[in-house]
């Protein structure tokens, strides 16, 4: 009984960050990487594991230091624990490919003033325990790198013609140049906004309707 | 690389390569503080002055780090320093205007998050500015930050009186119009060249 629990409770906290407080999504944090790297599948896709490592490092380390950090320091410890992973990852991309680590830039450093890693760390790292702390970073994570994907993948087929550099629509395709634009980046995750906000009203107003339905019966 | 004028080096950051609109450095900001001309603007000059003092900062650690040959320490010292230069404008806002310091709220800790400022000293570094051409840089960043924080805050406040779809409405409208932003500030890309 109670290992059941305990189950639904870790497919609970991985689950939440995937979808129902999806970072980018729903909480709309993180927006600089999300734009700035999201032009090529490829590159969103780097990223969005380099964020999904650090976060999943920092959350570890944040949840088993979290009775050693006294409070009124814990922001510039979290800051300087997430600083040390990002270090850590810069130098791995750096040795598995130097053009992925060109490609991205600064963008790697600059994982550090990534929002969602230090608000996991703030709201939920330094309150749980281990294992579950390490959950919810996978989940988080894992939202975040979908949501990038989900970008990267439409700005390169239709700013590119292609997918992961494998050319999808044919060379008949005018590319949309503006689509790997910095606009195309705005465009691009306001469309995805638009389709989440459609789909929640059109639940709202399904809902509304069974409800009416009901009361009348 | 090193060797470009003071005004180019302006002119680039502020208007041909926007911090906010062409490198999405500090979308949280933009986003969330742009409701309000007036609050859009004091966050502005907070913003450049506190990227003001930590390129000067970032000037003389990355000379140090140089010097004691320990370039893997560059991004933590960088942000160590930016947390306390923000800690310092909160406390001299906090004592010089309480009114501004309510206003912008959760939004000046959040500063230290501000990724424009750490993608400052990054870049600054990366191109091997030198000590006054750094300063030109981060003013000149500084500058446009509050440039399109203020165009964006106009274009909001008159939005207000708009009727707008449900759907539309929060961040996917905000998302939309910084895209035309970005669009019209390509327009920008011949100039200083």
């Amino acid at each position: 009984m109670a290992n059941s629990s305990t189950e639904k409770q870790s497919t609970n906290d991985f689950i939440r960050g995937l979808w129902e407080e999806n970072p980018v999504f729903v909480q709309v944090l993180g927006m600089c990487p999300v734009l700035a790297v999201s032009n090529t599948a490829t590159n969103a896709l780097a990223m969005g594991l380099a964020t999904a490592f650090v976060l999943m490092m920092s959350s570890t380390l944040v949840s088993s230091l979290r009775s050693f950090i006294p409070k009124q320091v814990r922001i510039a410890s979290f800051i300087l624990i997430i600083a040390t992973f990002v270090t850590v990852t810069e130098y791995i991309i750096q040795a598995i490919s130097i053009e992925l680590h060109k490609a991205l830039g600064a963008f790697i450093s600059l994982i550090v003033v990534n929002c969602v890693i230090l608000g996991r760390s703030e709201a939920f790292a330094s309150k749980n325990t281990i294992g579950r702390a390490f959950l919810d970073a996978a989940g988080m994570g894992a939202g975040f790198t979908f949501a990038l994907l989900c970008l990267g993948a439409v700005r390169e087929i239709l700013g590119s013609g292609s997918l992961f550099g494998v050319p999808v629509l044919g060379t008949h395709f005018e590319p949309w140049v503006v689509m790997i634009l910095p606009s195309g980046g705005f465009f691009t995750l306001a469309g995805w906004l638009l389709f989440f906000n459609w789909r929640k009203e059109k639940k709202k107003i399904q809902e509304k309707r069974a409800k009416a339905a009901l009361a009348e019966v | 690389m090193a060797n470009e004028s003071l005004s180019y080096i302006f002119l680039n950051a502020c208007l041909v390569n926007n911090f906010v609109l062409a490198y999405f450095l500090g979308i949280c900001p933009f986003l969330g503080v742009s409701g309000k001309l007036e609050t859009a603007s004091r966050m502005g000059a907070a913003v450049t002055f506190v990227m003001l003092v930590s390129s000067m900062c970032a000037y003389g650690i990355h000379a140090l780090l140089i010097a004691i040959n320990a370039p893997f320490l560059q991004l933590i010292s960088f942000i160590v320093v930016i947390a306390s230069t923000v800690q310092l404008v909160e406390m001299f806002i906090k004592k010089f205007s309480p009114a501004l310091f309510r206003a912008l709220g959760i939004f000046l800790p959040l500063i230290t998050t501000n990724c424009a400022i750490l993608g400052l000293a990054l870049f600054q570094t990366n191109k091997g500015y030198d000590f006054l051409q750094s300063l030109v840089y981060a003013l000149g960043a500084g500058a446009g930050f509050t440039l399109a924080l203020v165009l964006m805050a106009g274009v909001r406040e008159k939005l207000e009186l708009a009727e707008i779809p449900n759907v539309v409405k929060g961040t996917a409208l905000t998302l939309m119009l910084a895209g035309i932003l970005s669009l019209a500030f390509m327009g920008f890309a011949g100039l200083g060249g």
